[in-house]
């Protein structure tokens, strides 16, 4: 049998980053994800894989630390709570313009302001549509069990890289203070300077030789046209990550009448309200987003065709709805697409949930689908 | 089988690590588990409490509203928790800092002298073992093996010297529990 541990969802997160071969981790401590540096400075890699752990005067000087070392090809990441990111996101951004790759972790909390340290998912607009300034995308995965917290920090960094591109987990404080069972990745070794100069040589400032060429990190330049062009290079970027890195979940959508659509803990919430739904007659699935951009804009645009209604369940007062509706109205469907939310650090019961989805429904309910608003 | 349970008390009654040491065991005996506290200002000073899921299939909701077990603590949690227990399901209280008993009579109710008991065998630390002793008296939804292998997993290695004492501690919880109502 393989070897599961019983682990706190931020606590994997830093074991995930030592095993993958992290180089560096850059932080500065906030609740509901303060475990992730205890994890880390407990476990000390430094002397096990030589990975660093710093902890920041701030976020601010916590981002650009990662900026700096992203900018040697190494692999390099942080971790923070909603207030923290909005503090980073000027950094994000630069690390975008500069087509850096890393990991950035949100383990969300209400807001806005300093809010609530209790999980939120009032984030999503920051995390997809923007946060930083400028036209760039993070490529967000959400993970909805402890141990997908595991699997998607290695996963994080292959396609940050893979794009040179930040990546971000956007996952909140119920994951992150949840224990459950998980099966720990294996160990690889950290890159070898040689490894980062074969891979990454072509942009990374490992030290200039003789024979190449100067590699310069810089999300500046001043001349617009040629500025127009890097916005052209990212635009390409952003359709060929979004033609290939979709990665969602399906759950009894086959024969679904209703469709709810939920990531991180409120899709777990949900596949409990399938459960409950189904027990009482109604044909209702769940839609599981795992990378909130690139969205399962196609998914949903198929299940439009043959469904009664979408239910984007969020802990938000409702953001994700917007992509799903946008989907829907390319797909040139008219049925309606409804949020159902709790806020400020609350977490929707499942059973909330189908009483929401049978409210919010309930004309589909008695007379079938409506085709017009 | 799915056994949602919550374990409600005071901060310091060991209501997290014995949630711990349920879903380590659930591990140990091959099945799913999900440990869900409150975490935040509760917890610094107030009352504590954590949920517990222990399953033969994936594990969906951690957030749960009707309980099939409630293992309670105090008063607080009793006002709480009392009312979240499915008809037909489990109350296990310790009646010490308990004022009001459950009055419902569509559940089955226990209860364990487990404060006093962990004062008599000299470690009031026992107490939560105590405890979860009778829980897997009357919800026998794990072996007493596997309960031990949970016990060497989560405990750190400093402190196994104490597992034949917390050992001792859940057989005693097994002997005491009194039924007060099987529905």
């Amino acid at each position: 049998m393989a070897e599961y541990k019983l682990m706190k969802g931020n606590e994997v997160l830093a074991e995930a980053a030592i095993r993958c071969g992290c180089d560096g981790y850059f932080g500065y401590p906030i609740t509901p994800q303060s475990e992730v540096m205890e994890t880390l400075m407990a476990r000390q890699p430094w002397t096990e894989t030589g990975m660093v752990v710093l902890q920041a005067e701030s976020e601010v000087a916590a981002i650009n630390m990662v900026y700096g070392a992203a900018g040697s090809g190494k692999k390099v990441m942080t971790s923070s709570s909603s207030p923290g990111i909005s503090l980073m996101s000027e950094g994000i951004s630069y690390i975008a313009g500069a087509e850096l790759p890393c990991l950035i972790v949100n383990v969300q909390r209400g807001g806005p302001g300093l809010g609530t340290i209790q999980p939120s998912q009032a984030d999503y607009f920051q995390t997809v549509k923007g946060g930083g300034h400028g036209d760039y995308r993070l490529i967000v995965l959400a993970p909805s069990s402890v141990q997908e917290m595991n699997d998607f920090v290695g996963l994080g960094f292959e396609l940050a890289f893979k794009y040179r591109n930040p990546a971000m987990i956007l996952t909140d404080g119920a994951l992150g203070q949840m224990m459950e069972k998980v099966k720990l990745s294996d160990y690889q070794p950290r890159w070898t300077k040689e490894e980062i100069e074969e891979k990454w040589g072509s942009w990374a400032t490992t030290g200039k030789t003789a024979t190449r060429k100067k590699n310069i990190v810089t999300s500046l330049e001043m001349d617009p046209g040629r500025m127009e062009q890097n916005n052209i290079r990212f635009q390409k970027k952003f359709s060929e990550i979004e033609e290939n890195e979709v990665r969602y979940e399906a759950i009894q959508c086959d024969d679904a009448e209703y469709i709810l659509v939920a990531f991180g803990t409120s899709s777990r919430v949900c596949q409990k309200s399938v459960e409950l739904a189904r027990a009482k007659g109604l044909k209702v699935g769940l839609l599981r987003p795992i990378t909130l951009y690139p969205f399962p804009k196609k998914a949903i645009k198929e299940l439009a065709r043959k469904v009664k209604g979408f239910l984007s369940v969020e802990m938000s007062a409702g953001q994700m709805v917007e992509d799903i509706k946008l989907a829907v109205y390319e797909a040139g469907s008219t049925v309606r697409v409804n949020h159902f939310g709790r806020m400020g650090g609350i977490i929707p019961t499942p059973e909330e949930v189908v009483e929401a989805l049978e409210e919010k429904f309930s004309w589909e309910l008695s007379y079938g689908v409506k085709r017009s608003y | 089988m799915t056994e949602e349970l919550i374990i409600a008390g005071f901060g310091g009654q060991g209501v997290l690590s014995m949630g711990k040491i349920l879903a380590y065991s659930g591990i140990m005996e091959d099945k799913e588990v999900t440990w869900f506290p409150s975490y935040g200002p509760e917890m610094r000073g107030g009352t504590a409490n954590v949920t517990v899921i222990i399953s033969d299939t994936r594990i969906s909701s951690p957030i749960v509203k009707h309980f099939d077990t409630a293992i309670i603590l105090n008063q607080q949690s009793m006002d709480k928790f009392e009312k979240a227990v499915k008809p037909g399901g489990t109350l296990l209280y310790d009646p010490n800092g308990v004022i009001h008993p459950p009055t419902r009579t569509d559940i089955n109710i226990y209860k364990v002298e487990a404060t006093r008991t962990a004062v008599e065998m000299g470690n009031p630390k026992v107490f939560n073992m105590i405890v979860f002793g009778s829980y897997l008296s009357v919800r026998p939804i794990l072996t007493l093996d596997n309960v031990e292998k949970g016990l060497e997993k989560s405990l750190p290695e400093r402190y196994h010297k104490t597992i034949p004492l917390n050992l001792e501690a859940i057989k005693k919880g097994q002997e005491i529990v009194e039924t007060v109502l099987e529905v």
